[in-house]
C-alpha cells in the first residue's frame, strides 16, 4: 500500500516537471506578448471590459496588417489578459502571473489606483515596465522607473475640480464623500480639501465625510453633509457609488449641484445613475461628444464594434498599448533573453518625449507621468458626457 | 432637526438588518444551524425581483412583450419574489442539508456546506449573468416628503419600515400562536422526541426554510428599490451583519433578531452621526462586543449547553 502511494506520488511529480518543462518549449519566436491587468470582475468590471476591447480592437488592427514591425521584421502580437477582481491583492498576484507563467514583454494595466499602486511595487520590484492608461494617484509611479501612465495625475485634476466648481457654481463652501478603502478615491479627497480650502480659506469644506467600498448605504454621511449646507457636493468615486449617492442625496432632499472626478467617466454610469446624474459635472481625460481627427476615428470603430460610445478608459487604454509598442518598435530587436527585452523595451519607454494620443498630446519629463490637458464635461439629459472646457496645466 | 433624519435613516437600514436577521434565527431556532448561506439567498431574492420586473415591464428578461404598468408589476413581483426564493431555500435544504441530516453529520459540517453553498450562489450567479451590475427598474413612483426643518422622507423608506415591522408581528404570531409555530419551537428543544409525537420532522424543516426564505426574498425586492444596483456579492456583507444582529439579539428568538437589526441599524447610524464616518464599522461592532460581553447570549437568547 505504502509503495503504490509512492509510485503514484512519483507518477504525478513526473506529469508535473513535464508539463513545466514543455511550457517552456512552447514558445514562438515570432509574437510578442504583452500582458493586461484588468479589472474584469469585481466593483468596476465595465473599466476591464472597455479596456480589453479597445486592446482587442488594436490588436485585430495591427495582426491584420501582418503584425507589428520591429526591426524590419513582422511580428504577430499576443495580448494576455489576467482578471484582478478590482482588488488589490489580486492584482499583484496577476502581475505575477503575467511576469512569471506568461513571459510577457510589458504590462498594460491595472487601471485603478487601487490596484495600480500595488501591482506598480510587484513590476517595479520584478523590473518588467508597465503603464497604466487610468491610474491618476502619483504613489503609483513615484520612484518607480518601471512604471509609466498615460493619463494626468490628481494633483492636477484636484485643482481643475477646484477652479471650475466655484467658477461654475460661484461656490464658497464645498462638502466631499469618498471611499476610505481606495487610494485614488481618498488620495483625490484629500487633494481636493487641501486646494479648496487654500483658495476659499479654512473651514470652507463643510463637510469631509467617507464610505467603505461595499456600503450601499450613504444617508448618515449625506445627512451631516445636508446639514451644513454646503454649495456643492464633490464625490471622488467609482461610477456604481456615484450612482447610489447621488440617488440618495436626493431623496434626503439635497437640490444642489455635484462635482464629479474621472472615475465617473464609465459607460455604465448613466444606465445605473439615470435621471439623477443629469446635468452634474466631472472632470475628465477626454470628451466622447463634439471629439475630431484620430479621437473621432477611434469612437467610430469601437462604437460600430461594440455598440456603445467608448468611455475614456477604452481611449486611455488604446493610448497605453499604443506606448507600449511605439517602445518595443523603438528597441528595433526582439531579444531572445525576456529580462534583457524589458530593460530595452523600459528604456525606450523612458525615451519618448512626446506622444500624439487620441486623448491628447503627452510630453513626458523623464517621471513617468505624462503632461497633459484634463477636459469638464457636463451629462446630457440624452445621457452623453458633452464637452464643457479643458484645462491644461500651466 | 438632523437628528430626526438620522433616526428615519437608521429606521430603514435597520429594518434591512432586521428582516435577513429573522431568516438567520428561524433557520437556527428550529434547526440549531447557522444557515450562512442566508445572506446569498437574500441576494437571489433582490436578482429574482430584478428579473421577474423586467419582464413584466418588458424591458428585458424573458421579453415576453410583456408592457405592464410599475405599480400592476410591483404587486405581482413581490408575492412572485417571495415564492420563488423560497423555492430556492428549499432547494438549498433538500440539495444540501437533508443529505447531510440525514446520515447523522456532525452540525459543525452542515454549517460548513452552507458556507459553501452561499459561495456557489455568488459565483454562480457571477458565471450566468457576469459582472456587470443590473440597474433595479423604478416600480414606484417616488414621492419625497419635506417634513421641514430639513428632515424629509421617501414614500419607500416608509415601506420599508412598516414592512419590518408587519414581518415581525406575523411571524411572532406563527411562531408563538400556531400549531406549526408550535412545532417549530418544539423541534428546538428535542429533534429526536419530537417526530414520536407524530409530528413530520421535515415538513416543519421545510416550512422553516420556507418562511425564513421569503423574507429574505423580501428584503431583497425592498433592498433593490431602495437602492438599485444589484451585482452577485450585495449579500455576502450585509449577511454578515445581519447575522451578528442575529446573534446579539439572542439567537433563535424573533424578538432579538427585530431588536438586534434594528440596534445595529441605529448604531452605524449613529456612530457615523456623532464621530467622523471612517471610524463607524470600528465603534459599531466595538458597542456589539460590549453587549455580548455583558450578555453572551445575545440580549433575548437563552444559555444552552451545546451551540457552535
Amino acid at each position: 500500500m505504502k509503495k503504490m502511494t509512492i509510485k503514484v506520488m512519483m507518477a504525478v511529480l513526473a506529469l508535473a516537471l513535464g508539463s513545466f518543462a514543455l511550457m517552456g518549449c512552447g514558445k514562438d519566436s515570432d509574437t510578442i506578448k504583452v500582458g493586461f491587468n484588468l479589472e474584469l470582475t469585481g466593483d468596476i468590471p465595465k473599466v476591464g471590459e472597455a479596456s480589453k476591447f479597445a486592446a482587442e480592437m488594436l490588436k485585430e488592427e495591427i495582426n491584420s496588417q501582418g503584425g507589428l514591425e520591429v526591426g524590419g521584421k513582422k511580428y504577430k502580437l499576443e495580448f494576455v489578459y489576467q482578471d484582478n477582481e478590482a482588488k488589490a491583492e489580486s492584482a499583484v498576484n496577476a502581475a505575477l502571473k503575467l511576469i512569471n507563467q506568461d513571459k510577457v514583454i510589458a504590462i498594460v494595466g491595472p487601471n485603478s489606483s487601487k490596484q495600480a499602486i500595488p501591482a506598480g511595487a510587484t513590476c517595479n520590484d520584478s523590473q518588467v515596465p508597465m503603464v497604466t492608461p487610468w491610474s491618476t494617484n502619483p504613489d503609483t509611479t513615484k520612484d518607480r522607473p518601471w512604471v509609466f501612465r498615460a493619463c494626468f495625475l490628481d494633483p492636477f485634476q484636484g485643482p481643475v475640480a477646484v477652479n471650475f466648481a466655484s467658477k461654475q457654481f460661484g461656490a464658497k463652501t464645498a462638502a466631499v464623500i469618498f471611499d476610505i478603502a481606495n487610494d485614488y478615491s481618498k488620495g483625490l479627497a484629500e487633494i481636493f480639501k487641501k486646494e479648496w480650502e487654500k483658495k476659499s480659506g479654512p473651514g470652507t469644506v463643510v463637510g469631509f465625510e467617507s464610505h467603505g467600498t461595499k456600503d450601499q448605504d450613504f444617508s448618515a454621511q449625506l445627512t451631516k453633509i445636508i446639514a451644513a449646507k454646503p454649495d456643492f457636493i464633490f464625490i471622488p468615486d467609482n461610477y456604481n457609488q456615484v450612482a447610489l449617492i447621488v440617488k440618495q442625496a436626493h431623496d434626503l432632499g439635497y437640490k444642489g449641484p455635484f462635482m464629479g472626478s474621472d472615475a465617473w467617466g464609465s459607460a455604465e454610469l448613466m444606465t445605473l445613475c439615470g435621471k439623477d446624474c443629469v446635468g452634474q459635472f466631472f472632470s475628465t481625460h477626454y470628451a466622447a461628444a463634439g471629439a475630431q481627427g484620430a479621437t473621432k476615428e477611434f469612437i467610430d470603430r469601437y462604437t460600430t464594434k461594440y455598440k456603445y460610445v467608448p468611455d475614456d478608459v477604452a481611449a486611455l487604454t488604446w493610448d497605453a498599448t499604443r506606448l507600449v509598442l511605439q517602445a518595443i518598435q523603438a528597441v528595433g530587436k526582439v531579444e531572445k533573453d525576456i529580462k534583457a527585452e524589458r530593460k530595452l523595451v523600459r528604456d525606450a519607454l523612458a525615451g519618448i518625449k512626446e506622444f500624439a494620443g487620441i486623448t491628447g498630446n503627452m510630453k513626458f519629463a523623464g517621471t513617468g507621468d505624462p503632461n497633459k490637458c484634463a477636459v469638464v464635461v457636463q451629462i446630457s439629459p440624452e445621457g452623453k458626457f458633452e464637452f464643457k472646457e479643458t484645462v491644461c496645466p500651466e | 432637526m438632523e437628528i430626526f433624519q438620522h433616526i428615519l435613516n437608521a429606521l430603514q437600514f435597520g429594518s434591512f438588518y432586521a428582516l435577513i436577521a429573522l431568516g438567520y434565527t428561524l433557520v437556527y431556532g428550529v434547526l440549531r444551524l447557522i444557515n450562512f448561506a442566508h445572506g446569498d439567498i437574500f441576494m437571489v431574492g433582490a436578482y429574482i425581483a430584478y428579473f421577474v420586473a423586467v419582464t413584466l415591464l418588458g424591458i428585458g428578461g424573458l421579453h415576453l412583450g410583456m408592457d405592464m404598468h410599475p405599480a400592476l408589476a410591483l404587486a405581482i413581483t413581490v408575492p412572485a419574489t417571495m415564492i420563488l426564493t423560497a423555492l430556492v431555500g428549499v432547494a438549498l435544504e433538500r440539495t444540501m442539508y437533508r443529505p447531510l441530516r440525514r446520515k447523522g453529520a456532525n452540525r459543525l459540517y452542515v454549517v460548513i456546506t452552507a458556507l459553501m453553498a452561499g459561495l456557489m450562489l455568488e459565483n454562480g450567479n457571477l458565471a450566468l449573468l457576469g459582472a456587470s451590475r443590473k440597474r433595479f427598474p423604478d416600480l414606484l413612483e417616488k414621492v419625497v416628503w419635506d417634513l421641514g426643518g430639513g428632515v424629509s422622507v421617501t414614500n419607500l423608506k416608509v415601506i420599508v419600515i412598516v414592512a419590518a415591522i408587519a414581518v415581525f408581528l406575523l411571524l411572532q404570531f406563527i411562531v408563538t400562536r400556531t400549531k406549526i409555530g408550535m412545532a417549530m419551537r418544539g423541534i428546538s428543544y428535542d429533534k429526536f422526541a419530537i417526530p414520536l409525537m407524530g409530528i413530520p420532522l421535515d415538513t416543519i424543516i421545510v416550512f422553516t426554510f420556507i418562511l425564513g426564505s421569503s423574507m429574505a426574498g423580501l428584503a431583497g425586492i425592498l433592498f433593490a428599490m431602495s437602492y438599485p444596483i444589484l451585482e452577485p456579492y450585495m449579500g455576502a456583507l450585509i449577511g454578515w451583519k445581519a447575522f451578528i444582529a442575529a446573534v446579539v439579539g439572542g439567537i433563535g428568538d424573533i424578538r432579538g433578531a427585530i431588536v438586534g437589526g434594528f440596534l445595529l441599524g441605529f448604531i452605524e447610524i449613529g456612530v457615523v452621526a456623532v464621530f467622523p464616518s471612517t471610524l463607524r464599522d470600528l465603534f459599531a461592532f466595538s458597542v456589539l462586543l460590549i453587549i455580548l460581553w455583558l450578555r453572551p447570549t445575545g440580549i433575548f437568547g437563552v444559555a444552552q449547553t451545546t451551540k457552535i
